[in-house]
């Protein structure tokens, strides 16, 4: 069974700390390079295809900015 | 599948617990203070307890921990929360009471009040948050801090001669008969932010027993202050303090 996930990012409240993108398994997820009105550099996936909706990233971000989704295929 | 057709048919996997307020936390980026508080947060929304929740926050930089929990929080004076836990745990003995620390708070200052209350095996959760290191106030030396490393009171690195030796307070109080469950937890990869959220949850639970204090140490960053970016920080937190503060179960309840 393989699932296909995606991800809702809170942009303005992402502080660009990096911890998701060493947690990722697929490497779905990497910074911006626009910035959020605080000035961090932001998450957002650059390979949205390869998302398994492990939430891994959603695990250990700090500030609780992610929300995941998943639907077999 | 498209992204929004996954997001309409697809199953919610995971997201932000209102437990937690939508304030936007004033922790630096990477720091391990926003996932601990994360977890608590979630624990306490899987038991159902929002309403029965009394948390106690510390002084350190988890002293505005009542802004970012939607549950009845009560600030005490610097090392006091294992007091002010007593005080509100013995008044209301149906309430889960858990303390917030930080090792400035609960290792240094608050050291008497933390030994009594865990002698005296008072029905608390007490979370304490290791980054070895005092955070808020600008980087000073802890007790927690390891031999050899640099903060601005020991800049040449901790000695024994100068500093004595780094103190591990958790394996004082795994000793102590009051204690019925005390562990040691990191949350700087994934699964370790799943163990530790076990852990968290356990030591929640044994409040329903009476039995007395469970402790959950959580080995965490300080990433401004060991000025390194978060993702280094992490590294050096798995190759420095991981070896001196090993993780797993110190007491675990007799079977």
């Amino acid at each position: 069974m393989a699932f296909q996930g995606t991800l809702v990012i809170d942009t303005e409240k992402c502080k660009g700390c990096g911890v998701c993108i060493v947690g990722c398994p697929k490497k779905v997820i990497a910074l911006s390079k626009k910035v959020n009105h605080k000035g961090y550099n932001y998450l957002e996936m650059v390979n949205e295809a390869e998302c398994i909706g492990c939430a891994n990233c959603a695990v250990v971000c700090p500030d609780g900015v992610i929300t995941v989704y998943r639907a077999k295929i | 599948m498209t992204r929004e057709e996954i997001i309409k048919n697809g199953e919610l996997v995971y997201r932000r617990t209102p437990v937690l307020t939508d304030n936007v936390m004033h922790y630096c980026p990477g720091c391990g203070h926003g996932t601990i508080h994360r977890l608590i947060a979630e624990v306490i929304e899987e038991m159902g307890i929002q309403d029965k929740t009394i948390g106690i926050s510390p002084v350190g930089c988890s002293v505005f921990a009542y802004n970012y929990f939607d549950v009845d929080f009560v600030e005490a004076a610097h090392g006091r929360a294992p007091a002010c836990a007593t005080a509100i745990k013995r008044l209301n003995t149906d309430k889960f009471v858990f303390t917030y620390q930080g090792d400035g708070d609960l290792a240094a200052i608050g050291t008497a009040e933390t030994i009594h209350a865990c002698n005296r095996g008072e029905n608390i959760t007490m979370i304490f948050v290791n980054n070895a290191i005092y955070g808020m106030t600008g980087g000073q030396m802890a007790p927690t801090t390891l031999l050899g490393m640099k903060t601005v009171t020991c800049p040449y690195g901790r000695t024994v001669e100068a500093n004595g030796y780094p103190l591990k307070i958790t394996d004082i109080i795994a000793s102590l008969p009051g204690t019925y469950y005390v562990t040691r937890q990191a949350v700087f990869t994934p699964a370790h932010v799943r163990k530790c959220k076990q852990a968290i949850r356990k030591a929640f639970e044994n409040q329903k027993l009476k039995k007395g204090v469970s402790f959950v140490e959580i080995v965490s960053n300080c990433n401004s202050n060991w000025k390194m970016p978060a993702t280094k920080a992490n590294e050096w937190l798995e190759a420095n303090m991981l070896p001196f503060y090993p993780l797993g179960d110190l007491k675990t309840p007799e079977k």
